[in-house]
């Protein structure tokens, strides 16, 4: 066995996978697992742990895996994952746990997250579910949002005993493990739904269909419903647009639409009635993973699609595998390049776009070489559809209707980062409602603070 | 789920439905729309409030027949229940927050088009019920297609209906009755219009000329409703706004209505399609020319 490189994992043919929504990542089996738990080096310091936002115990559960204990490995994880199935899926691991891995230092790291995401499957398969506590300790809780930070938040307070309701604004439970993460990278029904059944298991309610700050207020929630704390991870939900000419052309989307309407609303699926554009020549604008997953989704529906983004590839910020994955894909990346406008037909759908060239000049504030036009160096492409991915910022309507809560000038709400408490007595916040666009991790391992903050809280009242 | 406790036909493709939803019926305003689902396949359809009652928790929309969606919705019956309805969502109108007593100095006229006529009609009974007066205008293309008559005729203190057709009432449209209201010496502060986006831009360009301060109602393309998608913005007064979180009420002298028409014909063709299928099921196979053809 070579101990220097990962076992491989199987993933559909890219030429397959480019016209299908199935899930291109197929995951470890039983004996690939254990031959990949056998590279880990069991380190008494463990690095990974340190570099995991919710300080799973790595080292334990692998050495499960390799004993083949698989509930025990799933029971270690549990202990400190709502989401191992998510996140053994969508976690930016080459940072985290596995850029820390002692073994990566020569070589290749262990593939945590793959060996992560083999057990929480090999547990699903196998029909395991957290246990409810057996009793609660009579105190409610109200979570705003049933993403990430959300689903994380909840599923600790009710171990811990609380009574969780959490309030989702959409018809489905997950947030942007709905909505935004394409079927391909993560499956909804297989994986998705059944972690929030999970959370559920632990005595979660779930209602859909609220929209705090319209439906109800976050004040009504603890004067008039008898909640005594509440946790916000409403997320990061608007979407930013260039503010150049020809924006609001037909044709024109935000990711986030584009990946609603397919994601949330199916309408890749020939059955549902959510129509969706598919474009004949596609440029997604931005690098993020929002934005791989949109030209991903735009290729899946039978489109040439281009990646424009005005730095070079090493900037791009999504993670490494996915850009893999979408080159292998066929997906054209137009890098060092801006748009300028978009040119519009006399109906008002779009027919082209005038780019222009950019050079790296001088590092920014984010460490990043900022992107400088090239004079004269535009030109014209011709295109049908351009999905703008350039992030979104927090959604003013929890902060505007809520009394005593501080924002900042991002609109983000200002919380603790070791607590999650906001600057009014009882309301907690965490995820992309308080960062800004991040990660699914992150945002988990703000929920996690925060429901021990609540907690803390809550018994000191 | 979100049980209907009544679903009646008011006109030609024009349904009415009074809906359990308590959440919305406690906290909704007139002005602010909903979104409704009617099953797992079902698109999410934004409609405005027509009417609520917070003691029994229900409220009440009426739905036009456009696609294979709302054409199911519409069969649902007393009884049944829609899957999903969310909200209140978007901003409640002005005129609730604007202090009484400067309301009754004003002299208010709402120009309801169509379908346009079961939002402006909660504005016109919180006026009523407010002791405001308030001048109605609403018309339909044809005698028929006319709704909330009755209703309107008890909340408002003048009601002006017209048909295009001449079938009923005034012959011509809302914006041939508020000419002629003006050229008898009828003087307004403020026009609330709402239908469909043309009927408000003429609306928009007669109130402009006669120096009526306007106010539309926006119903463009939406997918969550909460500000996430962005697929309803629209330009007004240069500034791209989201009807979704900064309307759906907007002034309509500053709205750019060529703009936000052609949004709406985005999705034109697959709403057909899908309607097609449903009407003509197998036998669809887009070869008719009419629909654009399954590409």
């Amino acid at each position: 066995m070579d101990v220097l490189h990962k076992v491989p994992v199987r993933e559909q043919e890219a030429a397959a996978r480019a016209r299908n929504f199935a899930e291109v990542c197929l995951g470890y089996n039983e004996e690939e697992a254990v031959a990949e738990a056998e590279r880990c080096l069991n380190c008494k310091n463990a690095q990974c742990v340190k570099g995991c936002p919710v300080a799973i115990d790595i080292p334990a559960f692998i050495n499960e895996v390799k004993n083949r204990n698989f509930k025990k490995a799933y029971e270690i994880i549990s202990e400190s994952s709502a989401l191992p199935a998510v996140c053994g899926r969508v976690c930016p691991q080459e940072s985290q746990c596995e850029g820390k891995c002692i073994r990566g230092i020569k070589g290749e790291p262990v593939s945590i997250g793959k060996l992560e995401r083999f057990v929480a499957d090999w547990a699903r398969e196998h029909g395991i579910t957290p246990k409810k506590p057996e009793k609660t300790n009579g105190h409610k809780v109200a979570v705003i949002g049933s993403g990430p930070a959300g689903l994380t938040c909840a599923g600790d307070l009710a171990r811990m005993g609380y009574e969780v309701t959490i309030f989702e604004a959409l018809h489905e439970a997950g947030g942007v493990l709905i909505y935004g993460i394409p079927e391909f990278r993560l499956p909804k029904e297989d994986v998705v739904a059944k972690e929030v059944e999970n959370v559920k298991a632990l005595g979660v309610k779930i209602e859909t269909n609220v929209v705090i700050g319209k439906s109800v207020t976050v004040d009504e929630l603890m004067d008039e419903e008898g909640f005594e704390a509440v946790f916000i991870g409403s997320g990061a939900g608007l979407p930013r647009f260039m503010g150049i000419p020809g924006e609001q052309a037909n044709g024109v989307f935000s990711a986030n639409e584009f990946l609603t309407r397919n994601n949330l609303m199916k309408a890749f699926k020939e059955e549902y009635d959510t129509p969706i554009m598919r474009g004949k020549k596609v440029a997604v604008v931005g690098g993020g993973n929002v934005a791989m997953d949109a030209a991903r989704t735009a290729l899946r529906l039978g489109a040439e699609v281009h990646i424009v983004y005005r730095r070079s590839e090493e900037e791009l910020p999504a993670r490494v595998e996915e850009v893999h994955h979408a080159k292998e894909e066929g997906i054209i990346f137009d890098l060092l390049t801006n748009p300028v406008e978009i040119h519009v037909d006399e109906n008002g759908w779009v027919k082209g776009m005038t780019c222009i060239r950019m050079e790296l000049g001088e590092p920014d504030e984010s460490g990043r070489r900022s992107p400088v036009e090239i004079k004269g160096s535009e030109f014209d492409i011709e295109l049908d559809t351009v999905i703008m991915s350039l992030g979104t910022s927090p959604n003013p309507l929890i902060s505007s209707t809520t009394k005593g809560l501080d924002i900042n000038r991002r609109k983000c709400i200002v919380a603790k980062e070791e607590s999650g408490a906001t600057s009014k007595p009882g309301v907690f916040a965490g995820g992309d409602a308080v960062t800004g666009a991040a990660t699914v991790i992150l945002a988990m391992g703000a929920g996690k603070a925060a429901a021990q903050g609540i907690h803390e809280y809550l018994s000191n009242k | 789920m979100y049980p209907i406790v009544k679903s009646e036909k008011l006109a030609d493709k024009i349904y009415l439905m009074e809906i359990k939803a308590p959440r919305v019926a406690k906290s909704c305003e007139p002005g602010q729309f909903i979104i409704a689902k009617t099953d797992e396949q079902g698109e999410r359809i934004p409609l405005t409030i027509c009417d609520y009652d917070r003691t029994a928790g229900t409220v009440t929309i009426v739905i036009q027949t456009v696609g294979a969606s709302t054409e199911r919705m519409v069969k649902l019956k007393a009884g049944e229940s829609l899957m999903d309805f969310v909200g209140p969502l978007g901003r409640a109108s002005e005129l609730i927050s604007t202090d009484i007593e400067e309301l009754k100095k004003k002299k208010i006229v709402f120009i309801a088009g169509g379908l346009g006529t079961a939002p402006v009609y909660p504005q016109v009974k919180w006026l009523h019920n407010h002791g405001v007066d308030c001048d109605v205008i609403m018309g339909a293309k044809t005698k028929d297609l006319l709704i909330y008559v009755d209703e309107m005729k008890k909340a408002a203190t003048n009601l002006y209906v017209t048909t295009d057709d001449g079938s009923f009432g005034f012959h011509g449209m809302g914006t041939n009755q508020l000419q002629a209201l003006y050229d008898e010496g009828a003087r307004y502060d403020l026009c609330i219009a709402i239908g469909p986006m043309i009927m408000m831009k003429f609306v928009c360009l007669l109130t402009k000329e006669l120096n009526i301060p306007t106010v539309v109602s926006m119903n463009p393309i939406m997918v969550d409703g909460t500000g996430m998608c962005g697929a309803c913005r629209l330009t007004v007064g240069g500034e791209v706004k989201f009807a979704c979180v900064d309307g759906p009420e907007f002034d309509g002298h500053l709205v750019d209505f060529d703009q936000a028409m052609k949004r709406q014909q985005i999705y034109k063709t697959e709403e057909g399609r899908a309607m097609l299928k449903l009407t003509e099921g197998d036998t669809h196979h887009g070869g008719c020319g009419q629909c654009g053809g399954d590409k």
